[in-house]
């Protein structure tokens, strides 16, 4: 914290001399000690997953999400301070409504991302504001089917439309993060929070690069989630926490293309691989 | 004000183009668009009037919205030509900050957005057709009122009141290029024909993977040609 003193680190707006801008990394920091969320792109959907400390045993078990979502077919799961992501998700809403309103169709995750990502990096701007102190996760599957325009009526020509190209594949599962300085990416395999370095390591073990070969399945994805989580839990193994997990597959699998809650006995499952696969960690190192 | 909805006028019939303001130019119009097996083909006459007077005798009245979403016009001139405007706008826009073409839904949903929240304003009844990779050939229509329709083919303007026979004895889905231009020219030479507000020359568009090709065929040479305009 060699900021400290300086004056360089009180206001947002105010590069220090070597170009930094210690709000928003101060605003980081706020990420690194929030519960570990992961995303992840398999073949045929997308699987959002978040460790939820849980910080009052007067709370009710399964209330409180921290997963939102945005549109029928976009989840967000954020790392960091709570009320940011609240509002993070409020705009991603916005957002999303406005494209439908203006468009007629479902916003395109990479157009949601995009977005996001312009409306987060604003708040590096101002001195008037502090940046979000969140890293967002925004996962959806633009649909791979064709989607006719909202409200329209008709179908056109019985035998369907002439002269479509062959083979163009459209749409499919898509993930992205969102840093406090607005910064963003796609990914195959996202992790943010406490523990994102042990989850980065295990999310890279997995095979989610379609260009080397066959990637995993949403089923698997789900399953891999929840053991990274567990994993990741490790260095706080102290405090108790609650496994979130929410996955959306295309319109031919098993959400219909819809963001939705991993059903109860895939959680339960997947949370039972998860420990018995740490269990079989101690026992190697006994 | 002169009321000339579905009256029948000395300059022919009106049909459906409700309240035009004295003096305001009017497609009085034939326009039409169709799916076929590659894509859709746009057509329209090429009349304009003010009343009697026939303003422009060669008109285009197929306005290109992006490289392969086009529109035929009919009602107010002035109408059609700002709301075509508007969405190439919006289209042109799309297609740089999404970093992807538009598709014909998007279009057609900026069209109807226009035409429905200003409904009260306009007068304007549009068919939109356009090709993407995704969805090939699409035809929508935009009647007064703002509704959407998704159409195998759509006629419109005033003229269509007396070709309605016509297309529906002639239409086959599934046509080649070379069938639809011969369906979309002799509907549209009998609009000419019958429709006092409608004449001039013969426009089509064909809208494919190859992308937009223009088509002319005069009077003069019995809309015989020239025909396509290859470059």
């Amino acid at each position: 914290m060699t900021s400290i003193g300086t004056g360089y680190d009180l206001s947002n707006s105010v590069f220090s001399p070597d170009g930094r801008n210690f709000q928003v990394e101060y605003a980081t920091k706020a990420v690194e000690n929030g519960g570990t969320a992961i995303g992840i792109r398999c073949k045929d959907g997308v699987v959002l997953a978040m460790e939820k400390l849980v910080t009052s045993r007067l709370m009710k078990k399964d209330a409180n999400k921290r997963i939102a979502t945005v549109d029928r077919n976009i989840g967000v799961v954020s790392a960091g301070l709570v009320p940011d992501g609240r509002h993070f998700v409020s705009r991603a809403r916005d957002e999303a409504s406005s494209w439908r309103s203006t468009y007629k169709a479902p916003i395109p995750v990479a157009s949601l991302a995009n977005r996001m990502g312009s409306y987060v990096q604003a708040f590096t701007l101002y001195s008037s504001v502090r940046p979000f102190g969140i890293t967002a996760i925004v996962g959806g599957f633009d649909a791979e089917t064709e989607v006719d325009v909202d409200g329209a009526v008709g179908s056109g020509p019985k035998v369907g439309s002439g002269g479509k190209t062959q083979g163009v594949k459209e749409g499919g599962p898509y993930l992205y993060m969102i840093e406090p300085s607005g910064l963003y990416w796609g990914y195959y395999g996202a992790a943010t929070g406490k523990g994102r370095q042990a989850a980065k390591a295990e999310l890279e073990k997995l095979n989610l690069d379609p260009k080397k070969g066959d990637t995993i399945s949403l089923e698997e994805g789900v399953k891999e989630a929840a053991r990274i989580i567990y994993v990741a839990h490790e260095d706080s193994k102290d405090k108790e926490f609650e496994l979130e997990m929410t996955w959306i597959s295309a319109v031919s699998g098993p959400t219909k293309g819809r963001h939705e809650d991993v059903p109860k006995e895939l959680k339960d499952e997947a949370e039972r691989l998860a420990k018995k696969a740490l269990e079989g960690d101690d026992e190697m190192e006994e | 004000m002169v009321q000339t909805t579905g009256m029948l006028g000395e300059d022919g019939i009106h049909v459906d183009m409700g309240h035009l303001k004295s003096g305001e130019v009017n497609l009085g119009t034939s326009i039409m668009a169709i799916n076929f097996k590659d894509g859709v083909i746009l057509g329209a006459d090429s009349r304009t009037t003010t009343g009697a007077y026939i303003a422009n005798r060669v008109t285009d009245k197929l306005t290109r919205v992006h490289d392969t979403i086009w529109c035929c016009r009919s009602g107010s001139a002035a109408d059609t030509q700002a709301v075509a405007d508007i969405v190439q706008y919006h289209l042109g826009m799309y297609g740089i900050t999404n970093d992807e073409a538009p598709t014909t839904q998007t279009a057609a949903a900026i069209f109807q957005e226009l035409c429905y929240e200003n409904k009260d304003a306009l007068s304007a009844g549009i068919i939109i057709a356009g090709w993407d990779h995704r969805h090939g050939g699409q035809v929508y229509s935009i009647p007064l009122g703002g509704s959407l329709h998704k159409q195998a083919y759509s006629i419109g303007g005033s003229g269509s009141t007396y070709i309605y026979g016509y297309c529906d004895a002639n239409w086959k889905e599934n046509m080649t290029e070379q069938e639809g231009v011969k369906f979309v020219k002799g509907a549209l030479q009998e609009a000419i024909k019958w429709d006092g507000s409608s004449g001039g020359v013969i426009r089509m568009v064909v809208l494919t993977k190859r992308g937009a090709e223009r088509h002319l065929y005069l009077p003069d040479r019995n809309y015989e040609g020239p025909g396509m305009d290859r470059p």
